[in-house]
Formats: C-alpha cells, structure tokens, sequence
C-alpha cells in the first residue's frame, strides 16, 4: 500500500529537500536551515520509521523528493518542531457504510489525492506555541490581523494540566493559522494547517480501517491517549505507538483543527469518478468575513471515546467551545470550553501561489 | 444543600431579616409577562457581555439605556451588542438613554429602567449599588464590589436596604451558578471531607491587557483606562481576580477567616504603565474553626500557571478544577456543564418575574472583604484580624473625578506606613 501511494507522489514533485525551501519568499526574519535531524525532538524515536520511497521507484521516477525528516528550529531556541514527510498519494476519504461508528458526514467516501507535504510528527507543544505568544515585535491584537499575537487570556488555558511539554490547547481555528503564519514568516518557509484531506491520508497513512492500526477498539490504548487511560488529562505527545508514517497522536491527545469548515454533505456534493486533487472547503465568506463556525477538527481527544478517534470521524467547532469567555465581544483567540483542541502544522512540499497561501493565512 | 450560614454578617443584617413590616417593592413583573427594562453602568467587555446574559433570559426584556465614563467605550460596546442577530430586536436604546461622563450612572438610574448591571471598575460600586437600591432597582453587580473596607460597609448597608426593599441582588461570582461547583459543594457541606483542616486556593497567570498612554490623556482618563493597575480602581488583582478563589473557600467553610498574614511584592512588571499595584502576593488565612487557607495570586508571565481551589479534610479531598472529591467519600460530579455566566441571570431574572427576590450581595460582600484583608496583610506586612479589615478607615482613591492630574499611589512598601502620593 505504502508504494502505491508513494508512486502517486513522485507526479510533479520537484527535487528540492528541506535543506532547501522550495521557494525564497519573503525574506525569512531570521535565518532558520534547520538541522536534519530526525532523531531530536523530544519524543521517543525507537519505533520510528521514516517513509521513504523504495529505491526501485525513486529510480523509476527521477523527479522523486528526497523528503527527509527534519527538526524545525523556532527563534529564541525554543524546542523545534520535529517534521516527518508524508509523500503525496491516492487514498478513499471517508468511511465505509458499514464502520461501526460511523457518522453520516463521513461519506459516500471519495477518491482523493494529495500532494507531498510533511506533518509535525507530534502536536505543537505550549513551549512551541508560546514562542508565538511571547513575540514581543508582534502587537497583541484584538483580532487576527496578519502579523499580530493574542491578547493575554484572563484565566489559565492549560487548567491545570500541564504547560512544558504538554500540547497547546483552547486556541480558536483563527489562532491556529495566525500561528502557521508567524511561523511561515519566521522561518522563510510556508506551513499552515492541514486541509482535511491531508489530514485523513496522513491519519491512515495507508490503512482501510476503522484506526490506523485496525479495526480493534482493544487496541486503541496502544496507540491514543482517550477517556478510557487519559487519567482525566492531556499527555505528552509522542508516548504511544506512531503510525506507518511516524506520525504519533493522530488518534486521541487533543483534536486537531484543519483548514477546512466542515461541510456535512461535502463528500457527496461533487460527485463523479476521478479523484479529487488537494481538495479543501475553505470558511465560506458572507458579507466578506469568513464564517467563525463549524471548523473541521479531527482525531479526537482525551476526552473521546472510540467512535470519534476514528480516522474518518469528523468534528465541528461551536460558539459553546467560547461560553466561559464572559466578555462581549468574545475573544477572536481562545476557545475557553475547548481543552480537548489542539493542533499540528503541515508544510507542503510544492509552496503554493501567494494567491493560494493567502486564502489559507487569511480564509 | 445547606443554607449558608454567615455568622457575622447574618448578626449585622439582622435587623433587616427580621423585620415584620417589609415596604412593597415594585412587583410588577410577578407572574406576567411583561417586558423587563435593562440598563447597563460600565459597558465595558463584561458589561456588555452581562447585559447579552440579561437579554439571553426567558420572558421579555430589552436594554434600555447604557452609561459609560467614555464614549468610545459605549458605543463599541452598543455596535458590539447588535453584531448578534438573536439580540438586536433586544436592544432600544435612544440616543437619550445612552450616558457619558462621570454621572453616566445616574442617567441611566433615572432611565426608567427595572435592573441595572453594574459593571464599572469597583471603586465605583458601592456608590452606583447604593444608588440604584435607593431608586428601586434590581442589580446584577460584578465582582468585587469595592476596593476598600468603607466601600464594603457602604455596599453592605445597601445590601440590607435590597432585603427591605424586596430586590434581587445577583454577583458575578458565577461559580456559585456553575453546576459542577454546586454539586463538589452540596458534598463538601454534607460532610464528604470529614473536618476540614486546611485549603489552597491560586489565580497564578500572566499579565492582563494594558493600553499604552495617548499624549491627550489626563492622568485620570490614563487610569481610568487601564483600570487593573491601580489600587484605588481595581483594589489590586488580588481583590479584583483572585476574590474568585478566595470566595469559593469561604463558601465551602461558610464562614471568613478571621485573620491574615501574607507577602507579596511588585518584582517583575515593574513599567510604570502598569500603575503601581503588585505582581503577586501570597497569604496565609485562619478559619474560626483552626483550619488554614494557603493563597496565591500572581500575575507575571512564563511562570507556572495556577487558578484552582482545593480543601484538605480528615476524610478526603476536595479538587474544584476537575470537581472531584477523593478518599473515604471519593466522588467525582459526571452531570452537565452549564454556561454559569448565562446562569446567573436566568437565576435573577426568574427571581424577579416571581416576586422571591434572591441576594446574593453578604457574600460577595464578605468574599472582597477577605481579599482586602488579605491585601492589607501583604501591604502592610502586618498581621490583620477581619474585625480589623472590617472597621479599616483605610481608603483608596479620589474624593472627585475630575479628568485632570492624578499622582499615581507609591508601590506599598511592607513594614512602613502608607505612604502619601506624590
């Protein structure tokens, strides 16, 4: 399965590596050549294996990417960013009618391809995420605003679960991506959230089933930190088994936001029999603001059951993840009653047109 | 669950509790529909999201007039408002109902209206809270309700008038209507944790929002505007945020403590843009009953973070954050949560459209108090008793308002007097 999908990448690839960024936009605030090191970061590494294309197909396709794994270093020397590759390939989105489960908006399932692009191998963490909100060249803004940083929140977001090394949670969708921003502008590199695609092919990475690694709910403690081992808690990211692609807490931890707003009848509504190439449902715009609500998240969390950590399982944001924030107007920034929402970052390996990116930085 | 029995202040108001002949109140909403006029003093970010509550509640309602010391202020917060489709139709607010300036409040007394929320910074509240007693209105007040042991005692004797007088009095301690504090406590009161012997209590974070000074601001509208960091306004954050912490113990103990001895300090946020209050203070609380209350409030950034409540008893333990009880008795609440802020304003208003006011004004009266004890403790670096606190002719703030100069209050040193602005 795994070769089948990485032939699918090599179409269009460019040979460009992560020791060089496929475009030199903007000029980055800082020098940011990351150090290739696939075996920092933090998080265990002994089950980790990169996915690489077989030798044999590479050759077949010289146009192949040498994606590496590789460490994203933040400025201030902040725990950088552990990356792994995800080649591009074809995958069925969705879930099978019968999944036990399963949700209507999980299908009819849809043939869809993505493009290369490597995934943070865990959730960001509150050390990565504060390096954002610590920015001191940033206003701290009411409202996202391009290059601008959150106003203080009144209370504590980790509510007492843990803040070094734990995930960043309570962040809005809006947040998430002003943070992909900075982070694009930092580092002279595009990163944004994942489209939901991208999400499940990476969540699969290769898999039919109900989980990555099967369709058996016993075996989940293995792999995701739920309601039934999360000892009424997030974790550290990265103590569970990865996936084929090395990634660690698709399933479980926190939730995790992706670009896209979530469209029940979206699977069903294009039809057809040729696959889908990087598709992703943008916020609508109604009176040229974007919607605030439902933002897709994905994976589920600690405090899911086994339904909704599935591969396929969809969830949509709500103004009640804000109830406790007792200002009018609420804050652009925070989630207050979302502790089970966090986040990854996705760089493509094709940067997009500045068209593209600024559909993505700004919906 | 258990009345909650306040000793000392049951004693003061027991004149009011027991009177025979109570004034008729102006009940004219009992059991029908009619439509409750709103007002709005503050309309700032929690004003105004108090008021979207007070529109949010069953039976009919509108906001109908609103004041603010500034204009910008109002009508942001009006635009704000009307931003939500579900509220719009709510809202009627003529120009000639809205108010500025520093006698915005008596405008909107005088408005017509039936409740007014009370949202200002604190200094100004035991003044508005008299006032709108005075005029017959129901009042949701925020938290704290005064920044001084004056302002509490002049908040507490309206507090009394409101039982005369048959009004409801809701608080913006909005644990005391979060389904899940209520459930830990009806435990905690049936004895769950055996004696109590001792609690902590922290609202440890970072800094808070602060605007940069603008050359046209007079001292007093710079203040003004940044509110949370100066004494006499906000009363510290140890009275302004931390009240919330503190309160919870004192409902789980049902009573105050009695004395206060604490440290604190003013280390890191240091700018003289953040006034002059500290950045963290930590105080030790003695119960009548021996048992012991260990506090924290801190607002500086990257340190470890903290806002929780815990009790520590023969039988067990009790954890608010996650409401659970450990031990002998171990329990952990699996109900509903509910939005405590909506909450407490369906409470209000439901009181009021059945004539049973509520009066939630003794304990978030005894709550600010036993924060400003405990902030006279780390000020002065004194031990305080809460008759002490209670009787403290120790005041903060101007006598007028006039936006002009305003020398800013030294940083309190403990250990010596307090020292005269400059």
């Amino acid at each position: 399965m795994l070769v089948l999908l990485a032939l699918t990448s090599c179409s269009g690839g460019e040979e460009k590596g992560p020791q060089a960024p496929v475009q030199q936009p903007a000029q980055p605030t800082q020098s940011a050549q990351p150090a290739v090191n696939p075996s920092a970061g933090g998080v265990a590494t002994d089950e980790f294996v990169p996915v690489k294309l077989p030798a044999a197909e590479a050759a077949a396709k010289p146009a192949a990417p040498a994606m590496e794994p590789y460490d994203q270093e933040l400025p201030g020397g902040r725990a950088a960013i552990a990356m792994v590759p995800v080649p591009g390939g074809r995958f069925r989105m969705g879930s099978p009618a019968g999944e036990s489960g399963r949700a209507d908006n999980e299908g009819p399932q849809v043939e869809v391809e993505v493009g290369p692009f490597w995934m943070g191998r865990v959730e960001i963490t509150w050390e990565q995420y504060d390096a954002w909100n610590t920015d001191e060249e940033l206003p701290q803004a009411k409202k996202p605003d391009g290059m601008s940083r959150p106003t203080p929140p009144y209370t504590d977001m980790t509510f007492g679960m843990g803040r070094d090394g734990y995930p960043a949670i309570c962040m809005t969708q809006e947040a998430a991506r002003e943070y992909c921003a900075w982070l694009s502008r930092k580092t002279g590199r595009f990163h944004r959230l994942p489209t939901e695609a991208e999400w499940e092919y990476a969540c699969r990475a290769g898999s039919k089933t109900a989980w990555s690694f099967g369709d058996d709910p016993a075996a989940l403690g293995d792999h995701a930190v739920y309601a039934a081992n999360n000892g009424n808690t997030y974790q550290k990211g990265g103590q569970k088994k990865p996936n084929a692609f090395g990634l660690f807490d698709m399933h479980g931890n926190v939730a995790e936001w992706c670009v896209d707003e979530l469209v029940a009848d979206w699977y069903g509504a294009t039809g057809g029999t040729s696959p889908r190439t990087d598709p992703v449902a943008h916020p609508r715009r109604t009176d040229g603001k974007p919607l605030r609500y439902p933002h897709v998240v994905r994976g589920g969390s600690w405090q899911d059951e086994p339904a909704m950590l599935r591969s396929a399982a969809r969830r949509g944001s709500e103004p009640a993840w804000k109830q406790r924030d007792p200002q009018i107007p609420k804050s652009w920034w925070y989630f207050t009653d979302a502790p089970f929402v966090g986040f990854r970052v996705v760089r493509p390996l094709q940067e997009p047109s500045a068209e593209e990116r600024a559909r993505f930085e700004n919906p | 669950m258990k009345p909650v029995s306040r000793r000392s202040f049951l004693k003061a108001s027991s004149v009011a509790a027991g009177a025979s002949v109570l004034p008729s109140a102006p009940f004219v909403h009992v059991g029908g529909p009619e439509e409750i006029k709103v007002g709005v003093i503050g309309a700032g970010g929690r004003g105004t999201g108090a008021v979207s509550q007070a529109l949010s509640t069953k039976g009919p309602v509108k906001l109908w007039a609103a004041g603010d010391m500034f204009g910008d202020r109002l009508e942001g917060a009006i635009g704000g408002l009307a931003e939500n489709e579900g509220l719009k139709s709510k809202i009627d607010l003529a120009d000639s109902r809205k108010f500025t300036g520093v006698d915005a409040w008596k405008g909107v007394l005088d408005s017509g209206v039936d409740v007014v929320v009370l949202a200002t910074p604190p200094h100004f509240r035991p003044h508005h809270f008299e006032q709108a007693i005075e005029a017959g209105k129901h009042v949701f007040c925020e938290k704290p309700i005064a920044v001084d042991s004056p302002g509490v005692r002049q908040f507490l004797a309206a507090a009394r008038k409101a039982d005369e007088k048959k009004l409801s009095v809701v608080s913006g301690l909005q644990r005391h209507h979060q389904n899940g504090y209520l459930a830990t406590m009806e435990k905690v009161h049936d004895g769950a944790l055996g004696r109590i012997l001792f609690a902590r209590c922290a609202w440890n974070m970072g800094g808070l929002w602060m605007h940069r000074r603008k050359p046209e601001w007079s001292d007093m509208e710079w203040q003004l505007r940044n509110w949370l960091y100066f004494t006499w306004l906000s009363g510290d954050h140890i009275v302004e945020q931390h009240v919330h912490n503190l309160d919870v113990i004192n409902w789980a103990m049902q009573a105050h403590p009695i004395r206060a001895r604490g440290m604190g300090g003013r280390q890191v946020r240091t700018d003289p843009a953040y006034g002059h209050i500290f950045d963290h203070h930590a105080v030790q609380y003695e119960y009548e009953n021996g048992a012991w209350l260990f506090s924290e409030c801190r607002q500086i950034d990257g340190c470890a973070n903290d806002v929780s409540e815990h009790l520590y008893g023969t039988d067990g333990e009790a954890h608010f954050g996650d409401y659970t009880i450990t031990g002998k008795n171990a329990w952990k609440y699996d109900g509903p949560n509910n939005d405590p802020y909506q909450s407490e304003h369906d409470a209000m208003f439901a009181s009021i459209r059945s004539g049973t006011p509520i009066n939630a004004g003794y304990y978030v009266a005894e709550s600010t108090l036993t924060a400003i004890m405990g902030r006279m403790a780390t000020y002065s670096g004194k031990v305080v008793t809460w008759d002490e606190a209670m009787n403290s002719d120790e005041r903060w703030g101007p006598t007028s308002y006039e936006f002009g100069p305003l020398p800013v209050d030294p940083v309190p040193m403990p250990g010596k007097p307090r020292a005269k602005k400059v």
